[in-house]
Formats: C-alpha cells, sequence, structure tokens
C-alpha cells in the first residue's frame, strides 16, 4: 500500500475525510518555505501538495501564479524541492503523511521521466499531479512512476463527461483529483450541488477516494466539500497568507510561518468538523 | 536521427504528434473541448457548404488570391535569385492572419459558440480576429501583452474600432507569451460558450494542422502562380517564423517537392549569442508550453526564458510543433536575422519597391538580401511578404530619429 492509500484507509477508519494543503514549494523563501511545510502535518494537513514552480502555471490563477513566481526569485529549483521532501522525512520523522508534487510537466520532461520519478520516490513524495499532462499523454509517464512506486493523481473536470471517465481513471492512483469548477485556481467557487452530483457521478465508476479543489477558501467551504467528498483541497487561500505576511518591500515579517499554519489548522479544524459515514 | 519519411505532408498523426513534437497537454477541464473542437473541424474539413463559404469569403473579402509579384528593383539590387513576394500584406487587415481566421470563426460559429477569445502579439491577428467577429456579430475578446499594447498602438485601436475588447496582460514580460497564458485561463473559465482561436500553428492538436489547413492557401497560390509565370515550380522559399503560420502556409504545400529548398528565418533580437533573441529552433530545445512539446527557449530545469526580438509578432519562445519536425527531419532550414538586420531589410524594401513591410516580414527580407546574392538568376525565390509595416511605422520613426 502507498502512503496515499494508507492515508485514505485511515481517514475512513476514523470516519472523516481528509484534509489536504497546497503550498508553493519555496515560497516565499527556502527557507520559511521548509518551515512552513514542517508545520503542516502539525495543523491538521492530512495530505500534502507541494507546487513546483513553473514560469507559466496556465491553469493557475493570480495567487497560485504570484506564489511560485515569489519562490523561483528566492531561487527554488527542483533539486532544492526534493531536498526539502528528504529533510521533512528525516527532520519530522514523518513517514505517513502523503506529499505530492502538484506542477507542470516541462519540468519533468526536461530531468528525464525516469530520472525524476526515481529522484522524487528516493526523496520521499508520494504522487505528482500534473496539471498538463491528460490522459491523451500520460503514457509518457505512467510506466516510470509506476516502477519507482509514485501514485498519478489525474485531474478530472466538470467537462470530463461520463464516457470519458474510465480514461481519465486507466491512470489514476491513490486518489482522484476532482476540479470542482470551470476555471483556473483560486477564483469561482462550486456549489453544494454540484460538488454532490459530480463526486457521486465519479464514484459510480471508481472505488478510488475524490478529492475537491479549486476554490474553497473557508472553514465553511472545506467542511461543505468534506460532507460530499474524501478530501478538500485548499490551495490559494493560504499561500494568500504567505503573501500578506510579506512587507511592501516583499521581506517576511516575522509571524509569517505562524500566520500560515494557524490558517491551515482552521481549515483542516472546518474538515474535521464533518463525521463521516 | 528521425528517419526520412515517405511524405513530410501526411503528419499529424490521430494524437496530434509530428514525430515527438506536438500532442495535447492541457489541463483536463480543456480536454473534452478540444476533442470537440477536432472532431467539429474534421466534419467541417470534408464538407463542401463550409468551404465553400470560406473560399466565397477568402475572395470576395479578404481580396484572395494575393499576388505573386516579381520584385524587379530588389532583384536588380540583389544581383542573384529572382526575387517574388507572395503578397500576403495586400489581404484585408494587413496581414496573413486573416486566411486563419475566417476559417476559426466560421467553425466557431457552426459549433455555436458565442464568444470568441484570440492571443495577439503585433496585433495582427487579433486585428483580424475583431475583423471576423465584427463580420459575424460575436463578441470578442483579445489578450496582448502590455508592452506590444505600447510599441503595437495603431493595432489596438483597430481592434477597439471593429468593437473588440483588448485586455492588456501584466505578467512576465508582458508580451505574446503571457498573452497566451491569459487567453488559456480565461478558455478554461468560458469553454462552454468560447472558442478560442488561436493564431499561430502552436497549441494543443488539432490547432498547429487546423491553422495549417487554413493558411496553406498561400502556398497552393505561389504553386499555382508559379506556374503560369515561368512555367515551374520555385526553387527556393523564404518565411519568416515566430509562431510559423505564415512560412508553414507557404512550405507546406512544397514539402514533398524534393527540388525546392525552403528555409525560415527565426528573430536573432541582439543576437543569438547575447541570449536575447525569439530564436527557438537555433537557440532553445524541446520542451512542453502551451499544449504542446516543441522547441522552447528555456533554461536548464525547464523554466521559460523571455524572448527577445524588435518584432512583437516574433516575441515568443516557443514555436509550432510541425517545425521542429521539419528541422529534426532536415527537410526545412532555419536560420535567424537580427532586430538591426529586420530594419535595415526594412528600409530597403521600403526605398526599392514601395513596400512597408511588416517587421516580423521584414526578418525574411533580411534573409533574402543574405541568401539571393549567392545564387543563380534562374533561382526562382519567393519570400512571403506576410504582413504590411503601417503598424510599425511609429516605432521605426522613433528609432530612426525620424519626425512623423
Amino acid at each position: 500500500m502507498s502512503r496515499i492509500e494508507k492515508r485514505f484507509a485511515k481517514l475512513k477508519a476514523d470516519k472523516r475525510a481528509g484534509f489536504v494543503a497546497y503550498v508553493s514549494a519555496g515560497d516565499p523563501d527556502v527557507t520559511l518555505g521548509y518551515q512552513i511545510l514542517k508545520g503542516l502535518p502539525g495543523a491538521g494537513a492530512d495530505l500534502i501538495e507541494l507546487g513546483m514552480p513553473f514560469t507559466d502555471p496556465m491553469a493557475d490563477g493570480p495567487s497560485v501564479d504570484a506564489a511560485g513566481q515569489r519562490a523561483l526569485k528566492a531561487g527554488i529549483t527542483v533539486d532544492a524541492i526534493f531536498d526539502m521532501v528528504r529533510r521533512f522525512r528525516r527532520e519530522t520523522g514523518d513517514d505517513d503523511t502523503p506529499i505530492l508534487l502538484m506542477g507542470y510537466y516541462n519540468l519533468v520532461y526536461q530531468r528525464g521521466v525516469e530520472k525524476f520519478c526515481k529522484d522524487a520516490a528516493a526523496a520521499g513524495i508520494d504522487g505528482f499531479i500534473l496539471v498538463d499532462l491528460p490522459p491523451e499523454e500520460a503514457d509518457a509517464l505512467k510506466p516510470h512512476a509506476v516502477a519507482a512506486g509514485i501514485d498519478t493523481v489525474l485531474l478530472t473536470a466538470p467537462t470530463t463527461d461520463d464516457k470519458r471517465l474510465p480514461a481519465v481513471l486507466r491512470y489514476s492512483s491513490g486518489f482522484i483529483y476532482f476540479v470542482s469548477v470551470l476555471g483556473i485556481t483560486g477564483t469561482r467557487s462550486a456549489t453544494e450541488e454540484s460538488v454532490r452530483e459530480h463526486v457521486a457521478r465519479i464514484k459510480r465508476h471508481s472505488d478510488l477516494p475524490v478529492g475537491v479543489g479549486f476554490g474553497i477558501k473557508t472553514p465553511e467551504q472545506a467542511a461543505m466539500i468534506a460532507r460530499h467528498a474524501d478530501a478538500a483541497v485548499v490551495g490559494s487561500a493560504i499561500v494568500d497568507k504567505v503573501k500578506v505576511a510579506l512587507d511592501e518591500h516583499g521581506k517576511p515579517k516575522p509571524d509569517l510561518v505562524a500566520g500560515v499554519l494557524a490558517f491551515v489548522k482552521t481549515l483542516a479544524d472546518g474538515v474535521r468538523s464533518v463525521r463521516k459515514g | 536521427m528521425t528517419s526520412t519519411p515517405n511524405s513530410f505532408r501526411v503528419g499529424p498523426d490521430e494524437r496530434g504528434h509530428f514525430g515527438i513534437f506536438g500532442g495535447r497537454y492541457v489541463a483536463e477541464t480543456l480536454m473534452p473541448l478540444i476533442l470537440d473542437l477536432e472532431k467539429a473541424y474534421n466534419e467541417a474539413k470534408v464538407d463542401p457548404a463550409f468551404q465553400g463559404e470560406l473560399k466565397s469569403l477568402a475572395t470576395h473579402y479578404a481580396g484572395r488570391p494575393s499576388p505573386l509579384y516579381y520584385a524587379r528593383r530588389l532583384t536588380q539590387h540583389l544581383g542573384g535569385a529572382k526575387v517574388y513576394l507572395k503578397r500576403e500584406e495586400l489581404n484585408h487587415t494587413g496581414s496573413h492572419k486573416i486566411n486563419n481566421v475566417l476559417g476559426q470563426v466560421l467553425l466557431a460559429k457552426r459549433m455555436g459558440k458565442t464568444r470568441v477569445i484570440a492571443e495577439t502579439g503585433a496585433g495582427q491577428h487579433g486585428v483580424a480576429t475583431a475583423t471576423a467577429c465584427a463580420l459575424f456579430d460575436i463578441p470578442c475578446v483579445v489578450f496582448m501583452g502590455a508592452l506590444d499594447v505600447e510599441r503595437q498602438a495603431p493595432n489596438v485601436a483597430r481592434m477597439r474600432m471593429l468593437g473588440a475588447e483588448v485586455r492588456p496582460v501584466k505578467a512576465g514580460a508582458a508580451t505574446l507569451k503571457d498573452a497566451m497564458n491569459d487567453a488559456l485561463r480565461d478558455w478554461v473559465a468560458t469553454c462552454d460558450t468560447t472558442f478560442y482561436c488561436i493564431g499561430t500553428v502552436a497549441g494543443p492538436h488539432p490547432y498547429p494542422a487546423m491553422v495549417r489547413d487554413f493558411q496553406c492557401v498561400i502556398g497552393d497560390e505561389t504553386r499555382a502562380q508559379m506556374m503560369e509565370a515561368e512555367g515551374r515550380l520555385p526553387d527556393t522559399l523564404v518565411a519568416c517564423i515566430g509562431g510559423g503560420s505564415n512560412a508553414m502556409g507557404l512550405f507546406h504545400p512544397f514539402l514533398d517537392d524534393p527540388g525546392v529548398r525552403i528555409v525560415g528565418v527565426e528573430a536573432a533580437g541582439h543576437g543569438i549569442e547575447t541570449g536575447q533573441h525569439a530564436a527557438s529552433l537555433t537557440g532553445g530545445r524541446p520542451g512542453v508550453l502551451h499544449g504542446n512539446l516543441t522547441y522552447l527557449l528555456q533554461d536548464k530545469e525547464g523554466q521559460i526564458t523571455e524572448a527577445h526580438s524588435i518584432s512583437a509578432g516574433l516575441d515568443y519562445p516557443g514555436i509550432g510543433p510541425e517545425h521542429s519536425w521539419l528541422k529534426e527531419n532536415g527537410r526545412v532550414e532555419y536560420v535567424s536575422a537580427t532586430d538591426d538586420e529586420a530594419v535595415a531589410a526594412f528600409q530597403l524594401l521600403c526605398k526599392l519597391e514601395g513596400i512597408i513591410p511588416a517587421l516580423e516580414s521584414a526578418h525574411a527580407v533580411a534573409h533574402v538580401m543574405k541568401l539571393a546574392p549567392t545564387l543563380p538568376k534562374d533561382n526562382l525565390l519567393v519570400m512571403n511578404l506576410s504582413g504590411r509595416g503601417d503598424k510599425d511605422v511609429p516605432q521605426i520613426a522613433a528609432r530612426l530619429g525620424m519626425k512623423a
């Protein structure tokens, strides 16, 4: 069983949904980005999505885009991301919290797909969410990810109809990521009715857990998602807390890490307030 | 090495790949829409009613065929190959872009879409899209880098007069790449009603093939016109390349004629060696951006680097995937011309032929200035004069210190 599978099995046994926290790796810099990462499980993150900053994040809204550009400016690299995860596993002794890399395929492609998968697995990374790698192109990644023991979490969207879902599921493992709205990250939010219907529809096709993301900004919204899905993903609202803790010169204020983690805790509490089954 | 295929004109495969290039690297939200588009295009392509309407618009609205003009004075000046200019700048809206846009907007209508978006660099594609949308009464939003809004002000005014909304994009270097990012972001949020009219032979499949097909009218006409003028095929073709649509339109119908030498000219900006250029094929390597795998300007990690060109239309760190494939299999030669060379060529064409070329097309002129003198006098050279330079007049006047 992969860390992701184990985590969802545990959540099911605990009769609650999971909370997935997204942060951009190395935002606002490598040191503080690492402190945030280290603090996420303690703040209630059941799974961690670590964004790989990219110059041209076409599926992301202004918040995640800005977070990635901050990290790039501060010098984040793929090697530094792997180092950060390695250090996390070593220093915290946390061998249970799954860490997924979320980002764009070009960084994987440039390192060499096979090498990227091996290096990521060796660092302690559990899964990939590659936004611009739909099932049509996933053949290039899947065998190498499987060989390295990395789960591939593909996106499904409101536009992914019943006819198309099996193609997405064929390449999915760990969980299914449902993009709850038409649009980029951090903008509009889905209605409860729509989330309920889509999650139910996906569940008719698969036994994999369903995580829901995009447009979830408050503990109340996270709780709403938790009522219908197996996990709620929050990203933009978290990285916005990094932004507000930077002064006008972009220098971090002293309470940056604490502020981000305190907000993460409110979201996690929102998710945990919902009892399932 | 890629082995030589039997034909260079059969690509892409059913998954949109030209060799390793091309493909559909887009978010899942867009994927079903792209499949719908592919289906709609494949149906339209073989529908005589669609093709008839497009042909009629090309003739009566855009002014096709464009002339194939023997440039006597330029030929005499260069003292080598017999230079012909394919006069795409005489099309309605002033460039080859209208060929593609009429096709796509007709398709948008056919698909029942109620809104059209486009990205633009120099503004030529934006103007063409705004024009077709005015004609078909469809709301139009054009994404344009804020720097380009500034340096191509005449085209911005044209788009607004035609009823389009121009949205300046401030991210990154505020040029074409950033405009394309924002157009894609808009599309993800509006894909149920919106048709994305891509301006070049790039993006996810089917765009590279579809835009190429709409632009092939350039090469098809050239073929017939040259047969009529000289009784044989041309020996040499030259075109400038940003994304590569005017070049692909001229080149593609000749790819399987081995006697025709084909040359694409990228923008070398301040010079390839300075790193400040837009020559993806000469100075980049394969990677994934904007829905396709193709040659890109990027750093070691795969972060995209900023392109530089004096010409807003060439100022893009990528290139159409079919060009990447034609480079790797060696069928097309790819060279480059600098900002300074393009400006000198711009001036030369003004003075010798009374034609003000677009700065983009001036890159092709610059290479013709190098190449033609090395060729025999019976070498028939066709250069695609892809756009007219009215939009560039203020910028060039300022650069040359002329009073506007």
